[in-house]
């Protein structure tokens, strides 16, 4: 069983469209929408969720206005700024948007006014679709704590793919370098990396790369998009080729792309033009490339 | 004023609205700053190509024992919610990735066996582009914390006539990190299902935070109405539309600025500004004081 984990730097450069092809392309698979806060995975696939369970990443302080003796400790030690007197008040109150969880209000409470408990702040689910297994999640609106909703979506595809014995685990990762991201890929068998023929593509592809081989995770890239810099694309190729990176193929413009996405189908199965060769040639690479 | 341009999905184009909403305000003589808070991934120096006048280190405060100091006791371990430390046969590991720099560990410690030490997880890096003032800051390769590095180019920006901040795509910590204090927030958004999609989601960020907001839709006739249609029935304000226009496409690749490439684009930021200001003036008259303390719990 291999996992490859789609990502791109940059965001916006066709991720999703990708891994939704590879889903009809690969056989016997699990897919696995790592793109926690902004989550897309599911309107192509048309998932039926089937368990659906609560995610908790951390803890939040709230303080019990009743037992408050308004002595400002915690004021005083949270360094996140999250506590403060709302107007015309005289207990103090926790911003849950700034709160950070570490929980050291309620351990300098001299009167214990301060509770710390679980909170939920998603869902994750598993699914059905036509493609085979998905795990998918949603992160709730302005949470912290992505990469660990990540490392669980991971866990549970890991753990479909070894009870049916599938092949691949398909991983939609998201954009940037860090705690999501980080989390997406440590481990993984290959990292694809999408980009496009932009400066700024060439940009964030080389930063990922670089992320990719600080955790030595063997990556090939692909740029989407390519003839509308031809220039562009073969210098993000060579570059990424000098970083040992190395390239799975091009995907030409084509707004069959953007089309496939409204219909709610991938595109090798929305157009048997070109552009879905040219799908089907990078998954042929990637597939190679998994050894 | 402080306007943040923000979105759900990745690659709408907000580094695109930032840069060139920029220019446009310098261009007619408004003291403009732009702080680039997509620290994973930061692009407007591509475009704006500014002369970098000033580098620093960001660093964040991580705990080290003092040995001769520490039992061994574990206490450090125990009121660390993040498992950044962990006490083996004795002795005191921390891992500094995972360390939020909370302060438990060195507060709680019964033997005061630890002091703070700065680490470097970034850099931040200040200069100007042409009438523009400039900040930006990139995360180290291999680091989580993002927001720490947001929070620092925040703090090194000054007070402008207009202050624009490009923050990164997504709805977690580090757009809300960027976002939280602007006065209006730009949506940028295309006309798609996945666009839609995650346009709904920031809209409930923003709500959820209690600023005033409006969209921008950019390759506004690709895809199709729904956003559109859902602006209307969520009575969402679009200030800007910029058609799928392949010579900004190109303009973009290499780094180019839209207003310069094709300046007849010089109007349409000039009126989503008009409009911005507009929808503030509003909402602050209308008091949305109010709605900022809807955050608190």
């Amino acid at each position: 069983m291999k996992e490859i984990v789609v990502i791109s730097g940059k965001g916006g450069t066709g991720k999703t469209s990708i891994v939704a092809s590879f889903a009809a392309l690969a056989d016997r698979k699990v897919l696995a929408d790592c793109d926690v806060d902004a989550a897309d995975l599911h309107l192509v696939l048309n998932p039926k969720i089937e368990r659906r369970e609560e995610f908790s990443g951390g803890k939040k302080a709230t303080i019990r206005a009743d037992e408050c003796i308004g002595c400002d400790r915690c004021i005083e030690e949270c360094r996140f700024e999250a506590i403060s007197y709302p107007e015309n008040s005289d207990t103090p109150r926790v911003n849950h948007i700034s709160c950070e969880g570490c929980g050291v209000c309620a351990r300098v409470c001299p009167v214990e006014a301060v509770s710390f408990e679980p909170v939920v702040n998603g869902e994750w689910y598993i699914s059905s679709t036509n493609y085979g297994p998905m795990v998918h999640a949603r992160l709730g609106i302005a949470e912290g704590n992505s990469g660990k909703l990540v490392t669980l979506i991971r866990r549970e595809a890991r753990s479909i793919a070894e009870k049916d014995g599938l092949n691949y685990i398909i991983v939609d990762g998201s954009p940037g370098i860090g705690c999501p991201v980080i989390a997406s890929i440590t481990g993984a068998d290959l990292v694809l990396v999408v980009t496009e023929p932009t400066l700024s593509g060439r940009h964030d592809l080389l930063r990922v790369a670089d992320l990719a081989s600080y955790f030595r995770i063997p990556s090939l890239v692909c740029v989407n998009k390519w003839d509308l810099n031809p220039e562009i694309t073969e210098q993000i190729e060579k570059e990424a080729e000098e970083y040992g990176v190395r390239t799975a193929g091009r995907i030409r413009y084509d707004r069959a792309i953007t089309e496939a996405q409204i219909m709610k189908t991938s595109v090798v199965e929305y157009t048997g033009g070109a552009v879905s060769g040219d799908i089907k040639a990078v998954w042929q690479n990637v597939v190679y490339g998994l050894g | 004023m402080k306007l943040a341009i923000a979105s759900g999905k990745g690659g709408t184009g907000k580094t695109t609205i930032a840069t060139n909403l920029a220019l446009s305000l310098a261009d007619t003589g408004i003291q403009v700053q732009l702080l680039d808070c997509d620290v994973e991934e930061p692009n407007c120096h591509i475009f704006l190509k500014p002369e970098i006048e000033k580098t620093g280190p960001v660093t964040v405060a991580i705990p080290e024992v003092v040995e001769e100091k520490c039992t061994g006791c574990g206490v450090c371990a125990d009121v660390c919610e993040f498992k950044a430390i962990a006490v083996v046969k004795g002795k005191v590991l921390v891992f500094p990735e995972l360390c939020h720099s909370c302060g438990a560990c060195t507060l709680f410690c019964p033997e005061g066996a630890f002091r703070e030490v700065p680490r470097e997880i970034g850099v931040i890096e200040e200069g100007k582009a042409g009438g523009i003032g400039f900040i930006h800051g990139l995360l180290n390769i291999g680091e989580l914390m993002s927001p720490a590095v947001i929070g620092a180019v925040k703090k090194a920006g000054g007070t402008p006539d207009v202050l624009i901040i490009d923050s990164p795509p997504g709805t977690s910590c580090p757009v809300i990190e960027a976002v939280k204090d602007a006065d209006f927030v730009l949506l940028v958004t295309e006309p798609t299902p996945f666009g839609l999609n995650d346009l709904k989601l920031a809209v409930g960020m923003v709500r959820e935070l209690g600023i005033p907001f409006a969209v921008g839709i950019n390759r506004a006739d690709v895809g199709n109405d729904e956003v559109k249609t859902y602006c209307g029935r969520e009575r969402i304000e679009i200030v800007l539309e910029i058609p799928d226009d392949r010579r900004i496409a190109e303009a973009y690749s290499r780094g180019e600025m839209v207003v310069r490439a094709l300046p007849e684009y010089g109007k349409t930021f000039e009126e989503c500004w008009a409009r911005i200001v507009d929808l503030h003036n509003h909402a602050t008259q209308a008091g949305t004081s109010v709605g900022k303390t809807e955050a608190e719990g």
